[in-house]
């Protein structure tokens, strides 16, 4: 028999204030009030976030590891953004 | 009375697991050597190196990792075997729901059998992240080329059962997941984090029926023992053939998508539930057990593998009921997704217009 499958969504949770929402895995949903309906009663059983949001997978774009031109790259050859990079003279405190 | 009034408040081996699940977690927030390292060539052999370094590293592989196709193949299969015990695995439980003794009890196995639920779908959700489709997994188990757990496929006869299946085979699932809160595969690591934590509570409220009953009249007691003796034998089943004939284990270890040989965790399970029994007033159906003071390990009688075999290729005594049961569920709620979808689809037609 033919089966009817709902799309894929990703759930982020914020544990609590103060913190960002964070990504606890997907699940199967019609549409947006249902994938939000869902990820309470499979995320939040116990409390564990006060915040939820809800993305269609197709919706997000993102950077894969195995691309030939390694999307971080770029960071790791500009050191002087890294409060590292720079001596400070003796007797510098504070910054 | 409050049965909590005189329960022993320490369960030997319980607090020692959890701990262990919460190293785990604790080690996914730090960052792993070859955790921020992608490849700079996309050749394969590049890509396989890079694969092994972060493996060796013991640090984790993510769902856009490249990976060679047998670790997929494996941890596809891995989880989705783990994904459909948990939901198959609601069955047992779910017919005692309306028969439990006290709205407490009734509550509680509710509770319980939703986590099955969810676990189940934390599971789906963990095989997607590797490109399995769950609509595919589910027809792979109504058509029985997937498998799930041998234990499901016994009865439950006695609420006896319901305390003994929990205690004994939650209990068995607890020893057997807690490594996989190691497992290289970053999405089922977290994954395995939440089940265990859930599954300790399973664990626990079956030990607390158990000992409800076995603290109980005459005939409560004996309810308790007697459902005990039918699970003993699935439970140690569960940890599956012993490591010698076990087809997938030396690749799974090397992969580190298993961390333990089966014999290794069964005697772990085994150490940890004779002083449970011992303090639930209740004995485990097998004479040959006992303390070896030179291993350091109890000894005890391996269970029937034959009977192991038979069962997990669908002769147990209760697979074509449940098989039945789950298929039926399946078709029967199709008519409530094909309605979600419509509803969907004429809202977003609507909001478009
Ligand atoms: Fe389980
Ligand atoms: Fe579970
Ligand atoms: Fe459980």
């Amino acid at each position: 028999m033919s089966q009817t499958e709902w799309p894929l969504w990703e759930v982020f949770i914020r544990a609590r204030r103060g913190l960002g929402h964070l990504h606890v895995g997907s699940l199967r949903a019609a549409d947006t009030t249902m994938a939000l309906q869902h990820a309470r009663d499979l995320y939040t059983r116990r409390g564990e976030g006060v915040s939820i949001w809800v993305v269609p997978t197709d919706a997000i774009g993102a950077s894969s590891p195995d691309e030939k031109d390694p999307l971080f790259d770029p960071a790791m050859d500009k050191v002087y953004r890294l409060p590292s990079y720079y001596r400070m003279p003796e007797g510098a405190e504070r910054l | 009375m409050d049965p909590r009034a005189s329960q022993p408040a320490f369960i030997p081996g319980a607090a020692e697991l959890l701990a262990e699940v919460e190293a785990a977690e604790s080690l996914l927030d730090q960052r792993g050597p070859a955790g921020a390292a992608a490849p700079a060539g996309g050749e394969e052999a590049d890509l396989l190196a890079h694969f092994e370094a972060v493996i060796a590293a013991d640090a984790k592989i993510e769902p856009r990792d490249w990976v060679p196709a047998g670790y997929r193949e494996s941890l596809i299969r891995q989880i989705a075997q783990h994904a459909h015990s948990e939901i198959v695995g609601m069955q047992p439980e779910s017919n005692w729901i309306t028969r439990a003794p006290s709205l407490k009890r009734k509550a509680i196995l509710l509770a319980k059998v939703q986590d099955e639920a969810g676990h189940g779908l934390y599971l789906y959700s963990v095989a997607e992240s590797l490109g399995a489709n769950r609509e595919s997994l589910l027809t792979a188990l109504h058509d029985g080329k997937q498998k799930y757990l041998n234990f499901i496929n016994y009865p439950t006869l006695t609420w006896g059962d319901v305390g003994a299946l929990a205690w004994l085979t939650d209990g068995a699932a607890v020893v057997n997941q807690v490594p996989l809160c190691r497992s290289s595969y970053g999405p089922y690591a977290r994954a395995m984090v939440r089940v265990c934590k859930e599954e300790s509570f399973h664990h626990r409220q079956g030990f607390d029926l158990l000992w409800t009953l076995s603290q109980g009249s005459p005939a409560q007691h004996t309810m308790a023992q007697e459902a005990v003796n039918r699970w003993w034998g699935p439970a140690l089943a569960m940890f599956g053939p012993p490591h010698r004939d076990s087809t997938h284990s030396e690749k799974s270890m090397a992969w580190r998508i298993k961390r333990f040989t089966n014999d290794e965790l069964r005697q772990r399970f085994v150490d940890i539930t004779v002083p449970q029994a011992e303090i639930l007033g209740l004995t485990l159906p097998d004479p040959a057990l006992a303390w070896n003071s030179e291993r350091g390990h109890y000894d005890f009688t391996p269970p029937d593998y034959e009977e192991l075999k038979r069962v997990v290729a669908g002769n147990g005594p209760c697979n074509r009921q449940r098989l039945a049961r789950r298929r039926q569920a399946h078709e029967q709620g199709e008519w409530v997704r094909a309605a979600a979808a419509a509803h969907a689809a004429k809202h977003s037609r609507e909001d478009a217009a």
